[in-house]
């Protein structure tokens, strides 16, 4: 079986379960509109004018999804809230997949006592729930997004660090490690160019599905607002007012939760998609 | 099997001590420190903080700080909220019951929903019945559940008017049941909704695993009906994983409770804390994350001692 | 004169057994517990044994991927017992080592020719064209085409990937290699294939080979001496025709007489070895073999045989020809 075979029965076990290609298909959609949100948003999503408040959706054709209390254009409001939900989300899974292999992989290849010091670290951190972590940090520090994607980030690593120390372990024992310890190879060389090729795919499933968790996050503290913060707009700090206006104006509330939910949607069937392509031995 | 349990117990300690020292190295690291109810209060002058500072012991060295507060932590004294000068063990252990109240009822359900949907996903394994088991679990987790609980109140509580919008009890109420319940069902339910979610693909995997070895196949053989070999060979087995899984997923709990309580203003721990932190209670903030901790130590110690009693090969190890 | 490659004097690797609470050391397992070997440039030892007498622990402890717990390696006249992981480095360039398992022993992520440049690129002996050109020297030496530097090791059969093992192995154009099991894992009918390669190698570049095996058929192939191993010990070493045609230890007769051989209808004479391997953490006192040993005397209970010359050229640990 030649590489390009082996590619193809790849995908083709990842096309044949569909909630994944739906994933796939809407991740790549989100991402676009968020990158062109310039370019399709028709109104600036933070210009204020109190003489266009409360449209209703597909009522006015300069709005077309409303207008919120302030006069803001609901969908660009949408629009530029997905680059900033999606902006966070990356960072943080940025974040939390660096420190997780890291800490994974060093824990994994050197074992012994640097192990055991990780792990318990690890194991602590995990006693606490992460939104208590979040909020106390979130409350007390300038909220920034990068602020923000930062301490989501190093409050989620920890799962990563066990899936990526489980997955060392396991490379360990096969002979090719100790081949390359027999050719002379130093730990560093070991953990760059024979690990890490290996737990990329178990890296790739974790980072998807950690975007979806970011998002969740986010929204959040955004909502409490302890995250973004107004006027910048996101999905979540929309929420903040949207509940005080919902008997009239339902939509300001339901718009934003509906693109939450659906992008965390997409990211959690991409995420599953792949595992399932990738590792037939975690399949679900 | 005493010698087990007292063996987590001891490992316990190194864990309480552990986290501890995280807890407080958070109180310390947060920028603004303890007291930033003080410091971001433009009327207080700076001697007024060094004062306070001396009254609260902080201008001593951090690994005295650390010891003092463990000291204090560990006999009782968690010390006394900002305004009102209350014990904040007090008030949190107020609010104890009521989060436990509505984390216990969630878990519950999502047990029983979960275990049901998971098994019957694995039996059916391919079917139409575990493709929606599996797709609705995914969607279910992805709701965020903030939203979720507020959509919830708008439709049902508000506009329809079937059940109360927020709150434990209506005034005056209090002790009756039947109103308690009315209350409990949302948030019950929002809560429910994820955790049942993630069980049931943990219950699935369980069941499949265990379901193709060789000890279902020899059931089979001897002739037992399905259900017979549901219940009495694969359930307890695949019952034990899931038991520890209870345990480490005790924050995630705690987590969605803080969100579903203060959504609903149920006046449980998760509500305490989103009202310190608009109020910059940094005591009641420490106190929770640390009593949310410790808790969860000993949830996790609960259940590996339920493990060891199902399974003697754990505690024979 | 010829070289003495390599000289092993009461070599010992004995693994902890932890006790699960505190990690205390509650036992040990003597994987090689007093191993003498010489070896002569140039040519083929073989160890043989059944799985747990230690043969493979001996032949990765040579190589120092394992630790020794006592005892001397000295390989080309310097003693490497000691020596640190880094300072190994420039040595392991004169020892490989070659593994049992074609699947687990190549990285399934790197081509065939990353995993050959390797070599070249740990030790900096070469750079951009020159180890491209190497490499394919390397490919042509084990029989397999020029294309399969593009390609992934799952691409290939098993025979071909011990081939890619053997490359590696022979890229910085070391003087011992061991072969640990290098055929165990193939098809019968590839087996022969690989060990005529592996002679053929020995012969083109001089190499001095330690060859490991559980198989008696696959070491007469090409062994100038045989070593047979028991619980960590080594039974008797000998030369080839006289291990195979005049054994002298007992364990190394019953070896023999549980080879197959294609006469059906020809009696032989059973020494069927009764009972179980003992556990290599708790051996029997006085010579390991004695609660199996057909031939056993009294004092093989409280008495370890010490290794004795004998005229023949053999060595052999047993009371039997001995103290």
């Amino acid at each position: 079986m030649s590489a390009r075979t082996r590619r193809q029965t790849l995908i083709g076990r990842f096309m044949r379960h569909r909630p994944a290609v739906l994933g796939a298909v809407a991740v790549v959609l989100l991402c676009l509109a968020a990158l062109f949100a310039p370019v399709l948003a028709p109104h600036d999503p933070i210009e204020l004018d109190t003489s266009v408040r409360f449209f209703a959706p597909l009522t006015h054709l300069a709005f077309p999804l409303g207008t919120d209390e302030l006069g803001r254009d609901t969908l660009s409001r949408l629009l530029y809230g997905g680059q900033i939900s999606l902006i966070v989300g990356l960072v943080a899974m940025a974040t939390t997949v660096l420190t997780g292999a890291l800490v994974g992989l060093v824990s994994g290849y050197y074992g012994g006592w640097i192990d055991t010091l990780l792990m318990r670290f690890v194991d602590m951190m995990l006693c606490f729930p992460q939104i208590f972590l979040l909020l106390v940090v979130a409350a007390f520090i300038t909220p920034t997004l990068i602020s923000i994607s930062l301490i989501i980030g190093l409050t989620s690593w920890m799962e990563v660090a066990r899936i990526i120390r489980a997955e060392i372990l396991h490379l360990k024992e096969q002979d090719f490690v100790q081949a390359a310890r027999a050719l002379g190879a130093g730990g560093i060389r070991i953990m760059v160019r024979e690990l890490m090729p290996n737990i990329v795919a178990p890296l790739l499933v974790a980072a998807t599905l950690k975007v979806a968790t970011a998002i969740l996050l986010e929204s959040y503290i955004s909502y409490l607002g302890y995250g973004v913060q107004p006027p910048l707009a996101s999905w979540g700090n929309m929420l903040t007012n949207a509940q005080g206006y919902f008997d009239s104006e339902p939509w300001l509330a339901i718009f934003p939760g509906v693109m939450i939910t659906i992008t965390v949607m997409s990211f959690n069937f991409l995420g599953d998609g792949l595992r399932d392509a990738l590792d037939p031995r975690l399949r679900m | 099997m005493l010698a087990y349990i007292g063996r987590r117990i001891v490992g316990a300690i190194p864990m309480l001590i552990g986290v501890s020292i995280i807890g407080f190295a958070l109180m310390h690291l947060a920028p603004g420190g303890p007291l930033a109810v003080y410091t971001l209060n433009p009327t207080i002058t700076a001697q007024d903080i060094e004062r306070i500072k001396t009254i609260f012991g902080l201008d001593q060295p951090v690994h005295i700080q650390y010891l003092k507060w463990a000291a204090g932590m560990f006999s009782g004294n968690w010390g006394y909220t900002f305004f009102g000068g209350r014990p904040v063990l007090i008030v949190i252990l107020e609010r104890l019951p009521a989060t436990l109240l509505l984390m216990g009822s969630a878990l519950s359900i999502a047990i029983l929903l979960g275990l049901s949907i998971g098994m019957i996903g694995a039996s059916r394994r391919y079917s139409i019945w575990d493709y929606l088991a599996t797709t609705g679990a995914l969607v279910a987790l992805s709701f965020p559940t903030f939203w979720f609980g507020l959509m919830a109140i708008f439709i049902l509580a508000v506009d329809l008017g079937w059940l109360p919008s927020g709150g434990m009890y209506e005034l005056g109420e209090e002790g009756n049941i039947v109103d308690l319940l009315r209350h409990l069902i949302l948030p019950t339910l929002v809560l429910a909704l994820v955790i049942t979610a993630t069980y049931s693909r943990y219950a699935r995997s369980a069941f499949l695993e265990v379901l193709h070895q060789d000890y279902m196949r020899t059931a089979r053989a001897k002739g037992l009906r399905p259900r017979e070999r549901l219940f009495r060979h694969a359930f307890p087995n695949a019952v034990k994983p899931l038991i520890a899984l209870l345990g480490t997923d005790l924050p995630i709990l705690f987590s969605g409770a803080l969100v579903t309580e203060s959504v609903f203003g149920w006046p449980g721990m998760g509500r305490l804390f989103v009202d310190a932190l608009t109020m910059k209670e940094y005591p009641i903030l420490m106190g929770l994350v640390m009593f949310t901790a410790f808790f969860v130590i000993l949830g996790n110690l609960l259940a590996d001692v339920a493990i060891a009693l199902l399974d003697p090969r754990v505690r024979l190890s | 004169m010829v070289e003495t490659l390599l000289e092993v004097r009461g070599l010992h690797t004995h693994f902890p057994i932890l006790s699960k609470l505190f990690r205390r050391p509650v036992g040990n397992v003597r994987a090689v517990d007093g191993v003498d070997l010489d070896l002569a440039a140039g040519e083929v030892l073989g160890i043989v044994g059944e799985s747990g007498s230690g043969k493979t622990t001996t032949g990765k402890t040579i190589l120092k991927l394992i630790e020794p717990s006592a005892g001397s390696i000295v390989f080309e006249g310097r003693n490497i017992t000691r020596l640190s992981p880094s300072m190994m480095t420039p040595i392991r360039r004169r020892m490989q080592i070659i593994f049992q398992d074609p699947m687990s022993s190549l990285n399934p992520r790197m081509t065939v020719g990353r995993i050959l440049a390797a070599p070249f690129e740990i030790h900096r002996v070469a750079a951009g064209r020159e180890i491209e050109d190497r490499v394919a020297e390397l490919l042509a030496m084990v029989g397999l085409p020029a294309e399969a530097v593009s390609r992934y090791p799952h691409e290939f059969s098993g025979g071909q990937r011990q081939r890619i093992g053997i490359a590696r192995a022979l890229a910085l154009r070391p003087r011992l290699i061991v072969a640990d099991e290098p055929v165990s894992a193939l098809d019968v009918s590839i087996q022969a294939q690989i060990m005529n390669l592996l002679k053929h190698l020995k012969d083109e570049l001089k190499l001095t080979f330690i060859l490991i095996s559980h198989n008696l058929g696959v070491v007469s192939h090409i062994c100038d001496r045989v070593a047979v191993m028991y619980l960590g010990r080594i039974v008797e070493t000998a030369p080839r025709e006289s291990l195979f045609f005049a054994p002298k230890h007992p364990y190394t007769e019953a070896l023999l007489q549980a080879v197959p051989t294609p006469e059906p209808g020809r009696t032989r004479r059973r020494a069927v070895l009764g009972g179980d391997i003992p556990s290599p953490a708790n051996p029997p006192s006085g010579c390991a073999f004695h609660p199996r040993c057909p031939k056993a005397m009294s004092r093989c209970a409280h008495d370890t045989p010490r290794p004795t010359r004998l005229p023949g050229g053999q060595v052999v640990a047993c009371h039997l020809y001995g103290p």
